[in-house]
């Protein structure tokens, strides 16, 4: 199968009355080598990574900075995004009203086309704001950044959740 | 008029050619192959559609793993080396923790920081002895309540290591960490002006349809 050619031209015969030397072939079989060397490379195919970790940056606000130097958002542009456990994400728009009638429930697959939706109302104004409470894990977090990113969100905050939202979640998710 | 000869075809075949382009592969795979370091704390990390690979050196790792532990980590290259230094002579000097060159140095060789400042002796001590360190066995740093984040202690002593040159302040967390110890990571690097910092995600392709998907392919470069 797999050989060499040494013999360098096809003088088989060297006609009558030569006496025929004893030749050694010098012809390898590669048979094993080869096998070997596709064990080998389906080894370093299985074990490389070609994936790299990929990093997602973030920039923290000051919270040095006075309270009458912060940005005020327009009520009319802010969406409220806030993570419960078990990936629940509850959410309302502007301001909460006192009887959280707007405050709705989701999930993070419908999340997206409320915030595209907001988007799509509040253009330039908008402006997301996220608090996790105690109970949501980093995942959430990461998910939530990563729909930022997604939906090409350009300002968004972070934010520590208030006692009322808390108190929100927690009949919300009792009542479910 | 005589038959055509019909010329008899070996049916072996010249491997040679083959036998090359299998070798060629062989040495691109060995030499582009890295291995995983085993890592001492398992983390799952979440996914994201960033697509910034992580970098790799003047890194200070801040690994938080599901039980919500944090252990801090370095990079491999030399110059990490001698800022891990740095920062364990500082958190020795300014809580005087009287570690010893030998102490300091098996600190160093250990794969993360995984107890609380006062008990560093004690984790040179076993490193010395040869036991292995893992998130199971180690309390992890203390940063899961405000009155005691020693998470701040740690990253001052980065920054005062790091004075003049570029740190790359990562955070690995785990999918199922809770989010209050994450807050109070944030916390640490706030209280000590580190605004910027990165967080380890596994890559994964933007759903079509969506505005960046658009943006991508418009091929504008993102931001």
């Amino acid at each position: 199968m797999a050989e060499m050619d040494t013999s360098g031209g096809g003088h088989h015969k060297k006609g009558p009355g030569v006496k025929k030397g004893k030749k050694l072939s010098t012809r390898v079989d590669l048979t094993p080598m080869v096998d070997l060397g596709f064990l080998l490379i389906t080894f370093f195919i299985f074990t490389t990574t070609m994936s790299q970790p990929t990093a997602m940056r973030l920039a923290l606000p000051d919270d040095k900075v006075k309270p009458e130097d912060q940005n005020k958002i327009k009520q009319s542009g802010a969406l409220t995004l806030l993570l419960g456990k078990d990936n629940h994400v509850f959410y309302y728009e502007g301001e909460l009203l006192p009887d959280a009638s707007n405050f709705k429930s989701t999930n993070f697959k419908d999340i997206r086309d409320v915030i595209i939706n907001k988007k799509q109302q509040a253009d330039t104004n908008l402006v997301v704001v996220i608090k996790p409470n105690d109970e949501s894990n980093y995942k959430n977090f990461i998910d939530i950044l990563d729909e930022m990113s997604i939906n090409v969100v350009k300002r968004y905050a972070v934010v520590d959740i208030s006692p009322v939202e808390e108190d929100l979640i927690k009949r919300t998710e009792g009542g479910q | 008029m005589g038959r055509p000869k019909i010329a008899r075809k070996s049916t072996s075949i010249d491997m040679t050619a083959m036998c090359d382009v299998a070798f060629l592969l062989l040495s691109f795979f060995i030499l582009t192959t890295k291995f995983k370091p085993s890592e001492a704390v398992p983390i799952n990390t979440p996914t994201s559609v960033a697509n910034k690979i992580a970098p790799e050196n003047n890194i200070l790792m801040i690994s938080l793993n599901k039980d919500g532990k944090a252990f801090l980590s370095f990079g491999d290259s030399k110059n990490d080396r001698d800022k891990k230094m740095d920062m364990i002579k500082y958190i020795n000097d300014n809580h005087s923790l009287g570690l010893t060159d030998n102490e300091v140095a098996a600190l160093i060789k250990a794969p993360f920081i995984g107890v609380p400042i006062a008990q560093l002796k004690q984790q040179a001590g076993l490193q010395m002895q040869g036991k292995e360190l893992t998130g199971e066995n180690s309390p992890g740093i203390p940063c899961q309540d405000t009155a005691n984040n020693q998470m701040i202690e740690w990253i001052r002593a980065a920054v005062d290591a790091y004075k003049g040159e570029k740190m790359n302040l990562i955070l690995k967390g785990d999918n199922v960490a809770k989010y209050p110890v994450f807050k109070n990571i944030l916390t640490a690097f706030k209280k000590n002006d580190q605004f910027k910092f990165q967080m380890v995600t596994n890559p994964v392709s933007v759903p079509s349809g969506t505005e960046l998907y658009k943006l991508n392919l418009s091929g504008k470069p993102e931001e």
